[in-house]
């Protein structure tokens, strides 16, 4: 066991120093971490600095050479990701491009595919969003009910889309459509890539309880795309989605971790400066958000460990995303106890602080990108190897 | 950046595992448990003179075989597994250590060959009737004559203190207290004046003993007034050492639920198909992993001996005990009644979970000790 790194990693990382020292300037120091996956402030300063990233190679670390990326390793992106979330640049705009469509299309894409958008997401000029979940499609992504229909060589769509994030920014978006309606359930999905750009497709806010819009409806009336816009086989579309979720589980975790340690920091020196580190019972909750915070160090540490290693991974890498949405939810309420009475009083124009923030949007965490009960029944079928329940009728 | 065990280390856990499986199935926990001694010698001399294992994180310039706590954290992982009846944590993760920290170096030659060899049956006598796990809860004295030390006074809750040959004695100065004039003294189990009583405990699978001294020549273990630092940096390699045995037992226990949830038909389905049963599964998988990561951190943190190591000792300390201790509850519930009685081994685990939760300081001892050592 060795947590030390080898010479190469640590010239990695200062060139990563090097260049964001020399780049994280101007503007582009006011932005700061994203305060969650759907926060869009100063979207216009992050596109630009993305744009920087882009000509720095920065973005698509992970991806093979030969598609335009840099064949890093997987300690290698963890050190940029850790470097990055240290200097506290801007929260990065290209997540749904660079770390879920980008690899589906390097793993399940056509030539064609790869030449016409990976360009796009590594120089961050076109941006994504991801159509998955409908009001009748959430944790069963099966169930969707948008049609697309083929007429001559175009996709003619009809549906709508929900949750969908930075929709009112993006370019293009990758949607989980129906092409065969007679077909099983999980067999007549297709993978469309649709722009957004068009008369057919109407974008409109969600207004969340944290009080901002960054979660967006998608309705597609007769909306179209090239038909030869499909990621893999037409009805064969469940397939690549998975891969997608897959990704998702991706190396942006250990950043994740640090932006989180700079938070519990923060909450510490607010509740040394209210004085409720002289209670012992906030004391006790304060050690124990330390204590977990730690283990999701050593339990993703572990984690990578295997992946470098051995390209699989084991038990402990289901529990990643069950784990730090739970902890950041407990870490919200606790925020909440340190502020008190304080804790109820907020800017003008809803204007939430830090903590105010967190304690909300958490509540969204448990529940996107896989809520934590279909966790539960991942981690409880696929890795402890229970029963499924049998089905429905 | 490697956090795994290196094949040879994964080597000696499948031979620990084998040798232990034989040596300790269900039965033989339960004929040893009903015995005062709670140990086996055949099978504790076997451990010593097949495996190595008590020396096993001794130098080998002393006896050991000289390997790490990462080593030790593997072979205590195993036993926590099946639930060993021996007197090795008291000898090897108390005694042994507390000789190294604070013995010199002729009485390390003197004394760690025969722990090493499983000759030596020793121990760490530090708390007494008020149950402190530190330096406060040291009240018996020392007095120095021309002749040397003597010890009079109760030391409690004694692991295996009824069966030590060697018993290491933390005692302090008259008129000294908190951290202050603290030494180590040695003291042999059968030593005139000293009086000892196996007690009768929850948790039957480890021994504990009621120590009596009165007036019993004892001799100084390393510098007089060495106390304090080293008595931490022991009881946190121990929390680390622990926290492994912990491990191994709620492995042991998500096993035995999962293993019972695809069997158990109720409503013409295993139970494990249903939501309830299933989710619990998952959270208890959650938590022995986290625990995991944890004690092989401490361990890591343990064989370089680095500054890391107090907060992660507590910190593994802490995690570890709820895990298995709450790990321990669920596979009671998820076996429903059966798991309520004598004849089911959950009992077992869920008694050896709660004294070692309770022994060195519980989760809520812990999490105010890092809270302190932190700077909370």
């Amino acid at each position: 066991m060795d947590f030390r790194y080898t010479p190469q990693e640590e010239a990695f990382r200062d060139e990563v120093r090097t260049w964001l020292e020399e780049h994280l300037v101007g503007e582009f120091t006011e932005v700061g971490p994203a305060a969650g996956p759907a926060d869009d402030r100063a979207w216009d300063v992050r596109v630009a600095w993305e744009g920087q990233l882009g000509e720095g190679g920065w973005i698509g670390l992970g991806w093979p050479k030969e598609v335009g990326g840099r064949g890093c390793s997987v300690i290698e992106e963890v050190i940029f990701n850790e470097e990055y979330a240290k200097a506290g640049a801007p929260g990065r705009v290209s997540f749904f491009g660079e770390g879920l469509l980008g690899p589906t299309i390097v793993a399940l894409g056509t030539p064609e595919q790869k030449q016409r958008f990976l360009p796009g997401i590594l120089k961050a000029t076109e941006f994504w969003c991801q159509g998955y979940s409908e009001p009748n499609a959430g944790s069963d992504l099966g169930g969707v009910q948008t049609r697309a229909v083929l007429d001559g060589d175009e996709w003619v769509i009809n549906g709508q889309k929900i949750w969908t994030t930075y929709a009112h920014h993006a370019d293009w978006i990758f949607a989980v459509v129906r092409t065969d309606p007679e077909a099983p359930k999980h067999k007549g999905i297709s993978y469309l890539l649709v722009p957004l750009d068009q008369e057919g497709v109407e974008v409109r806010g969600i207004r969340t309880m944290v009080g901002t819009s960054e979660f967006n409806e998608v309705f597609f009336t007769d909306a179209r795309t090239a038909k030869d816009n499909v990621v893999g086989d037409v009805n064969d579309g469940w397939k690549v989605s998975m891969a997608t979720l897959g990704f998702e589980r991706g190396t942006a975790f250990l950043s994740q971790q640090i932006a989180f340690e700079n938070e519990l920091n923060d909450l510490i020196v607010a509740a040394q400066k209210h004085g409720a580190t002289d209670d012992p019972v906030t004391r006790q909750r304060l050690a124990d958000a330390y204590i977990k915070l730690k283990i999701m160090r050593y339990n993703g540490t572990r984690m990578l460990t295997a992946m470098a290693r051995q390209g699989t991974v084991g038990p402990e890498a289901s529990i990643g995303k069950l784990y730090w949405s739970t902890w950041h939810r407990r870490l919200g309420e606790l925020e909440m106890e340190v502020l008190g009475a304080a804790a109820e009083i907020v800017g003008p124009d809803y204007g939430l602080d830090a903590f105010q923030t967190a304690f909300l949007s958490s509540r969204a965490e448990t529940i996107y990108a896989g809520a934590s009960e279909i966790q539960r029944n991942v981690i409880g079928e696929r890795v402890l190897g229970l029963p499924r329940e049998p089905a429905a009728g | 950046m490697n956090f795994a065990f290196s094949e040879e280390q994964e080597a000696l856990r499948e031979t620990v595992a084998q040798f232990l499986g034989g040596k300790s199935p269900s039965s033989e926990v339960r004929r040893l448990m009903e015995t005062t001694e709670g140990y086996d010698e055949s099978v504790w001399k076997q451990m010593g003179e097949q495996m190595g294992l008590q020396g096993l994180h001794i130098p080998e310039e002393y006896g050991g075989q000289g390997y790490t706590f990462v080593e030790l954290g593997i072979v205590l992982e195993e036993m926590g597994k099946v639930l060993l009846c021996a007197p090795y944590f008291a000898t090897v993760c108390l005694a042994a250590n507390a000789i190294l920290n604070v013995g010199s170096d002729a009485q390390k030659k003197d004394l760690l060959p025969g722990i090493a060899s499983g000759e030596t049956i020793a121990t760490l006598a530090f708390t007494e009737p008020s149950g402190k796990w530190g330096a406060d809860g040291i009240g018996m004295t020392y007095e120095s004559s021309g002749d040397g030390f003597t010890l009079s006074g109760e030391k409690m809750f004694v692991l295996d203190g009824h069966n030590a040959d060697l018993i290491v004695v933390v005692a302090r100065k008259s008129g000294t207290s908190g951290t202050e004039g603290l030494s180590f003294f040695t003291v042999r189990g059968d030593a005139d004046g000293l009086t000892r009583t196996a007690l009768e405990t929850m948790d039957m699978t480890r021994k504990q003993a009621k120590l009596e001294f009165s007036g019993v020549k004892a001799d100084l273990l390393g510098e007089e007034g060495s106390g304090w630092d080293a008595l931490s940096k022991t009881l946190d390699q121990a929390a680390v050492c622990l926290s492994s045995e912990m491990v191994g037992g709620a492995q042991q226990v998500l096993d035995m639920s999962v293993d019972y949830a695809k069997v158990r038909v109720q409503f013409g389905r295993p139970i494990g198909s249903f939501q309830a049963i299933k989710h619990k599964c998952a959270d208890m998988l959650l938590e022995v992993e986290s625990a995991k990561s944890a004690a092989y951190y401490a361990a890591w943190a343990a064989a370089e001996d680095n500054e890391e190591l107090p907060v992660v000792a507590s910190l593994a300390k802490a995690y570890c005990s709820d895990a298995y201790f709450h790990c321990a509850a669920e596979n009671i519930q998820i076996h429903g009644g059966i798991g309520f009685t004598w004849e089911h081994d959950a009992h077992l685990y869920f008694k050896r979970a709660k004294s070692s939760e309770t022994y060195l300081g519980d989760a809520t001892y812990h999490r105010e000790l890092l809270a302190q050592r932190i700077g909370i």
